[in-house]
């Protein structure tokens, strides 16, 4: 089975209270591997938890879900742990670092809770690699108050880097982020996806989604469509554009 | 998950927040530097008083007139005017093991020489022997004899301080010193022996044959009490028993009546007076345990405090592939650190402060060993055991949750 993600009517259903709320209701699809996924849809659409449950954060209700050709839907909060440090990646909408810390000590953080032993130097290079991955080899000892929000990302994507993931997930990377550092951001994707990595992001911006190769758009917590990007926009270029556009109205020199 | 990789993600979280990190440790260092200074202080008494007991002499078995035991009468140290003279000469005659006897009659009195005067507490009236029971040695000068017992003449031997109150820097050897006006000659000055542990002074202190002591100065028959030694230390309870039946006999005491005297040998008084000092130790470690349990309160407080600020920095760890007991490992150990490192520097600065209380005070104090181990394993368990509700609430969070916290 060559998919990495195989979800098979996947349902998930929470108990607050008096009513349950159905917030994904039989979602079956695919995902291969290198591909570039953006999941659309207006929020209570079910796209957070439908990421939730793709991120092995959370357990879906019904229904079976394969990551890398294996079952995870029934697996207890330690070994959700163990697939999340070994398989995935996040990128989060409010970068999630820790505070007062390294950029390269928020990199190494996932090998930390790595089963693998590794040697302090051997972490050191590995997470110096993935900070120059994302260009912040100069940034390394710089904490995340000394960082733009731009350089912050880069830091979480570099985080989620480090464990060569077999998916990276983005839950609204560039949400917090202006137009031109959100197009720097996806061109740092764009760019991990050429190197065939596996990269899932979610969100609500039609532009953003434009990025990606694949667009499934969610409502009411089913797959309303799942189309391949037709026009699909390459970073690069359009970092180009919106330069060009702004020293013609002279923001920039 | 290597318990080395947990313990450097505790500490760099320390180090994150070294301020509270400090404040924190605080209460635990109080607590401890607290308990080491009491139980040095406690300690150093009780160790005062063994000595002092030693110095009671060697093999000594002393004789109270009246009866301090619980029920009987109770009139104080030799208030019962109820033993004589010729009691100390019975016990010297007819128990084969007592090699010295000393009766012994207290007052106080003025004591005046060239126009200086001191008035002391400590007139002491004893034999020849006493000073080798008391194993006192004298400075200068000489003891008096038997003939002098005999002839009640009117020699003294005198403590350090009144040495010093009364001649100066002179030699006090051959001076006259008056004794409620009556003039004795001064024959020997003992070596100083400082302070005791209520704080008196030991060298205020005159000694007179007994004979010339009741003859000229306290009068009456009366003795205070009766300084014996033994032989033999192994004899020294079959000894005493003997002297409670000889005084017996002597004072005609029925059968079932109690004694009209008491006697103690060293060793029981040694057990009286260490009982009293580890209770007092014991009090004190008490009451600074008091501190050391705030402090690990503190702890709790202020780890249940980290956890809720820390939510979401646990809801990262989480998300990237820490386990609950990673989490729970990582807070356990972080109070550990904190009241184990609190537990040090507590050490030095309660032996630094037990130090300084001794210097001002003038209170001995004694560092055990074994009181730093205690209190440095039961800072460290206190730490964990504090530590533990808040660290096992940090690990049950939901990743989810943790995450979405704001």
């Amino acid at each position: 089975m060559s998919a990495v993600i195989h979800l098979e009517e996947i349902h998930r259903i929470y108990h607050t209270g008096e009513v349950d709320v159905h917030a994904v209701r039989g979602v079956s699809l695919e995902v291969e591997k290198g591909e570039f996924v953006a999941l659309m849809g207006a929020s209570g659409s079910g796209k957070s938890t439908l990421m939730n449950i793709l991120g092995c954060l959370d357990r879906p209700t019904k229904g079976r879900y394969l990551l890398d050709g294996k079952d995870v839907s029934g697996l207890g909060r330690n070994e959700l742990a163990d697939i999340r440090n070994q398989k995935l990646g996040f990128v989060f909408q409010n970068f999630n670092l820790l505070s007062r810390t390294s950029a390269l000590e928020n990199v190494e953080l996932p090998l930390f809770y790595s089963k693998k032993p590794l040697h302090d130097r051997d972490a050191k290079e590995m997470a110096e690699d993935a900070l120059r991955l994302v260009g912040l080899e100069g940034r390394v000892g710089h904490h995340p108050s000394q960082l733009s929000g731009g350089q912050q990302q880069r830091v979480a994507i570099a985080r989620a880097l480090i464990n060569r993931p077999e998916v990276v997930f983005a839950d609204e990377a560039t949400g917090n982020l202006d137009s031109r550092t959100s197009i720097e951001i996806m061109e740092v994707f764009q760019k991990l996806n050429e190197q065939g990595i596996t990269i899932v992001i979610v969100t609500h911006e039609l532009d953003i989604a434009k990025y990606a190769k694949r667009n499934i758009v969610l409502r009411d917590g089913r797959v309303l469509s799942d189309e391949p990007v037709t026009e699909r926009l390459d970073a690069v270029e359009e970092l180009k554009k919106l330069i060009e556009a702004q020293q013609a109205v002279q923001l920039e020199p | 998950m290597k318990l080395g990789n947990t313990i450097t993600i505790s500490f760099r979280a320390l180090r994150r927040n070294k301020m509270r990190s400090i404040l924190t440790a605080l209460g635990i260092i109080i607590g401890v530097a607290a308990v080491i200074a009491m139980v040095s202080i406690g300690n150093g008494a009780k160790f005062q008083m063994e000595s002092q007991i030693a110095s009671l002499g060697d093999n000594v078995i002393l004789v109270f007139a009246g009866n301090w035991s619980p029920g009987g009468v109770r009139s104080g140290w030799g208030g019962a005017g109820t033993l004589k003279v010729e009691d100390a000469l019975a016990i010297k005659r007819e128990i084969p093991t007592v090699t010295a006897v000393s009766p012994e009659v207290r007052g106080n009195a003025q004591l005046t020489s060239a126009g200086e005067n001191w008035s002391t507490g400590n007139l002491l009236g004893e034999s020849a022997d006493y000073l080798d029971i008391r194993q006192w040695p004298l400075a200068q000068g000489a003891a008096f004899t038997e003939q002098d017992i005999r002839t009640s003449s009117k020699v003294a031997i005198i403590g350090q301080t009144i040495a010093t109150q009364l001649y100066g820097d002179e030699c006090p050897l051959g001076k006259i010193l008056r004794i409620k006006n009556v003039p004795f000659l001064v024959t020997g000055v003992l070596t100083p022996k400082g302070l005791n542990l209520m704080g008196q002074d030991q060298d205020d202190i005159v000694v007179l044959p007994y004979t010339s002591a009741m003859k000229r100065v306290t009068g009456g028959t009366n003795l205070r009490g009766i300084n014996v030694q033994g032989a033999k230390q192994s004899d020294l309870a079959a000894t005493k028993d003997q002297i409670v039946s000889l005084l017996r006999q002597r004072h005609r005491i029925g059968p079932q009546k109690e004694d009209d005297f008491t006697v103690r040998t060293q060793e029981e008084i040694a057990k009286v007076a260490t009982a009293q000092t580890d209770v007092m130790t014991a009090l004190l470690g008490a009451i600074a345990s008091v501190s050391l349990l705030v402090g690990g309160i503190g702890i709790m407080n202020i780890m249940l405090v980290s956890v809720t600020e820390r939510t979401r920095e646990i809801g990262i760890r989480m998300a990237v592939g820490a386990h609950g007991k990673d989490i729970l490992l990582q807070f356990l150990i972080e109070a550990a650190a904190l009241s184990s490192t609190g537990g040090v520097i507590g050490i030095i600065l309660g032996i630094a402060a037990s130090k300084t209380v001794s210097g001002i005070t003038g209170w001995p104090s004694l560092i055990s060993v074994s009181s730093i181990m205690l209190s440095f394993l039961v800072s460290s368990a206190v730490g964990i055991f504090f530590g533990f509700y808040p660290a096992r609430k940090a690990a049950q969070l939901d990743p989810i949750e943790a995450l979405r916290f704001e």
